[in-house]
């Protein structure tokens, strides 16, 4: 395995508006995963093993939940330091960045916004830390782009619930101890429950055969009549808003982690152009592949202004999703650009485990297909425009 | 035990290197800088080390104006107690050395540990200075270091073999790789730099050399590869190209 000598690229001196502490939690994050993730990962994607001995790690440099209140456990940080946390995480792996984005914005964000203080209390400090880990369940196997007509649904039973249904495609399912479960109620009113781990009737089967974020486990979720108390029903909201803030969250994420798969995929393809030679000059030599760096950095630097700026909104608390969306979409097709374009710089070098490009690409597959696709973001942008509605 | 870890920034090893002000000053424009990594390391986790088996607290001491404050932040996330910037730009060793003593004078530290070298200027007589001026003993290069019942061990490697020194404290000891390993800072020490105390005291001290220029090595000449079953042509090359034979 090669050594990972990745520095950042900061082509518009962008680090001027980060605060001092901002660079500090960055190169943290940065110097954890070379030291920790970097000499496994390539095993790690092609054994499909998720490397559960960095969950305590990944605790500690404040990967999960870094904005919730030190009172739980987090770290009380802004937007900025959640960004580039997911950033530097993705920057060696999407399935790294996944597993902190899921346990950040799609467990401990609902706990925390939509539990209560018990819930908060009982769940945020251990999940803070790595000790449990936690998924998201949407997704259904008929119900992918349209979560608003699952089937999974619960009855009332005394101070209980009967939940029934299953939930496809669930990052951490495999392992995780405790699943933030939306389901339908009699009413037909989506609510939010946390399933635990043990809780009879409940199941975890692992997806297999993934060719993409395969250093991250995937896994559905089976709900046979599983008796889950009422008071694990999150109080704070209901209805499809609240899973949609949720992923509002994660893809603010996501849109910040996509711009580290970039940066990684051109830092390789950048030093390799000056390493490798053809016709007797180095390959950055010849204004083809010039063409493909130049245009490499300029879309990861428009990426960076447009994440930078929607990090300042959400920090303010001004962020639409559409603008989220927007986010996504770009930064994730950006960064599948320049995975595309960089894998051929290194011509058969490129489609090896030597080089961490392929593997990126393959990652973003999955990416450019979770938390709305590709597609989807775009009608979303196209609603938010014209006011009409495209979706059905 | 109480200990003081003298505590630099050097530029990150990637930045491009240049020079201002007629080529006497060094160019901070656009470098990265980074705690010099010998004091990070080595002295600063291994002075950690010693406080978290026997008590005490480590402070930092830095010679240098605002611009040094991200590192001594960083030396706080990592876990030092405290730090101390004396708030002037050195020039020299011998103002950098002057100012951590006269710093440490009277303050009853009983380990002062700092860094072989700095990355930069790779002078590594500061440590030295600061022993002679406070007329304390001084053990160099220190792979290894053991404190108990006031006396330090330090190993020290010596050509062809290892030397074991002992010490009575307070003494100065500078620190190479081996002494300890790189610590990450955790999000919670990060946290809690932020209220840690930083202290800048006012100093000043005459330099003992002036810097008349710098200049850059030559460019290393590109490599030319020639395949193993052509020594002659190598030969020819080294012959009539390079001139070396
Ligand atoms: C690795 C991985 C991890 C995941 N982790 C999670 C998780 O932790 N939790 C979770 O709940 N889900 C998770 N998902 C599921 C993911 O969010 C869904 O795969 C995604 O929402 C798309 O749903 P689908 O796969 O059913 O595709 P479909 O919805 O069937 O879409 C198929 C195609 O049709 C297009 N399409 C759909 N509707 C429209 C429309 N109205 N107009 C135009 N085109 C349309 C889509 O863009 C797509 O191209 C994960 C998925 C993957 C691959």
């Amino acid at each position: 395995m090669r050594t990972d000598n990745y520095a950042g690229h900061d082509y518009y001196q962008l680090d001027e508006w980060l605060t001092e502490e901002h660079k500090l939690i960055r190169d943290t994050a940065r110097a954890w995963v070379k030291k920790e993730v970097s000499p496994i990962i390539e095993d790690a994607a092609e054994n499909c093993a998720f490397p559960k001995h960095l969950l305590p790690g990944l605790g500690e440099i404040g990967a999960f939940g870094p904005y919730i209140p030190e009172e739980y456990g987090g770290a009380g940080l802004d937007q900025i330091s959640y960004g580039l946390i997911m950033q530097e995480l993705e920057r060696c792996d999407s399935g790294l960045r996944s597993t902190a984005s899921v346990q950040s914005s799609l467990v401990m964000y609902p706990i925390w916004k939509y539990g209560s203080e018990e819930q908060r209390k009982k769940y945020l400090p251990k999940l803070a830390s790595g000790e449990w880990m936690g998924c998201f369940g949407l997704t259904e196997p008929d119900h992918g782009s349209n979560p608003g007509g699952m089937t999974t649904n619960f009855k009332e039973d005394g101070d209980h619930v009967i939940l029934n249904g299953a939930k496809m495609w669930i990052s951490n399912a495999p392992f995780a101890q405790v699943a933030v479960v939306w389901a339908k109620n009699e009413a037909g009113r989506i609510k939010g429950i946390l399933v635990e781990r043990g809780m009879e009737g409940f199941s975890t089967p692992t997806m297999k055969g993934k060719w993409s974020l395969r250093a991250s486990d995937t896994g559905e979720l089976i709900f046979d009549n599983v008796r889950v108390p009422k008071e694990n029903i999150l109080p704070g909201r209901d209805g499809l808003g609240a899973p949609l803030s949720c992923l509002d969250s994660a893809r603010y994420g996501i849109a910040w982690g996509a711009i580290g798969a970039a940066l990684d995929c051109y830092d390789v393809a950048l030093q390799y152009s000056k390493e490798r030679q053809q016709f007797d000059r180095p390959i950055g030599g010849f204004q083809l592949q010039q063409k493909k760096l130049a245009e490499m950095i300029t879309e990861i630097t428009k990426a960076q202004l447009l994440t930078y700026r929607l990090g300042t909104l959400r920090n303010e608390g001004r962020a639409t999703s559409a603008q989220i969306s927007m986010a996504k979409r770009n930064n994730v097709e950006t960064a599948l650009n320049v995975a595309r374009e960089a894998r051929q710089m290194l011509g058969g070098m490129g489609i090896t485990g030597e080089y961490p490009i392929m593997r990126h690409m393959m990652n973003l597959e999955s990416v450019v297909t979770y938390e709305g696709t590709h597609d989807i973001h775009l009608l979303i942008t196209g609603l938010d425009v014209t006011g009409l509605n495209a979706f059905t | 035990m109480n200990i003081l870890v003298c505590i630099s920034q050097a530029p990150d090893t990637t930045s491009r290197i240049a020079f201002t002000n007629g080529d006497k000053e060094f160019d901070p424009n656009g470098v990265q800088f980074i705690v010099n990594p010998y004091d990070e390391w080595y002295a600063l986790v291994r002075a950690l080390e010693l406080k978290e088996a026997g008590g005490g607290t480590v402070t930092t001491l830095t010679v240098g104006d605002a611009s040094t404050d991200p590192v001594i932040r960083k030396a706080l996330a990592i876990g030092a107690d405290a730090a101390v910037r004396v708030d002037f730009k050195p020039t020299d060793s011998m103002q950098t050395a002057r100012l951590i003593a006269a710093h440490a004078e009277g303050k009853g530290y009983d380990l002062i540990l700092c860094g072989k070298e700095t990355i930069d200027y790779n002078g590594s007589v500061v440590p030295g200075m600061v022993a002679a001026l406070l007329d304390l003993p001084y053990v160099a290069l220190g792979t290894k270091l053991e404190v108990a019942n006031g006396v330090a061990t330090v190993m020290r490697e010596v050509t062809g073999g290892e030397e074991e020194v002992e010490v009575t404290l307070p003494a100065v000891v500078s620190a190479a790789k081996g002494m300890a390993e790189q610590r990450i800072p955790n999000m919670r020490g990060i946290m809690s730099a932020r209220t840690k105390p930083l202290q800048v005291e006012a100093g000043s001290a005459d330099a003992a050399t002036v810097v008349r220029t710098f200049s850059l090595p030559e460019d290393k000449g590109s490599c030319k590869m020639i395949p193993a079953d052509q020594a002659e042509e190598l030969i020819r090359l080294l012959r009539e190209e390079a001139k070396v034979i």
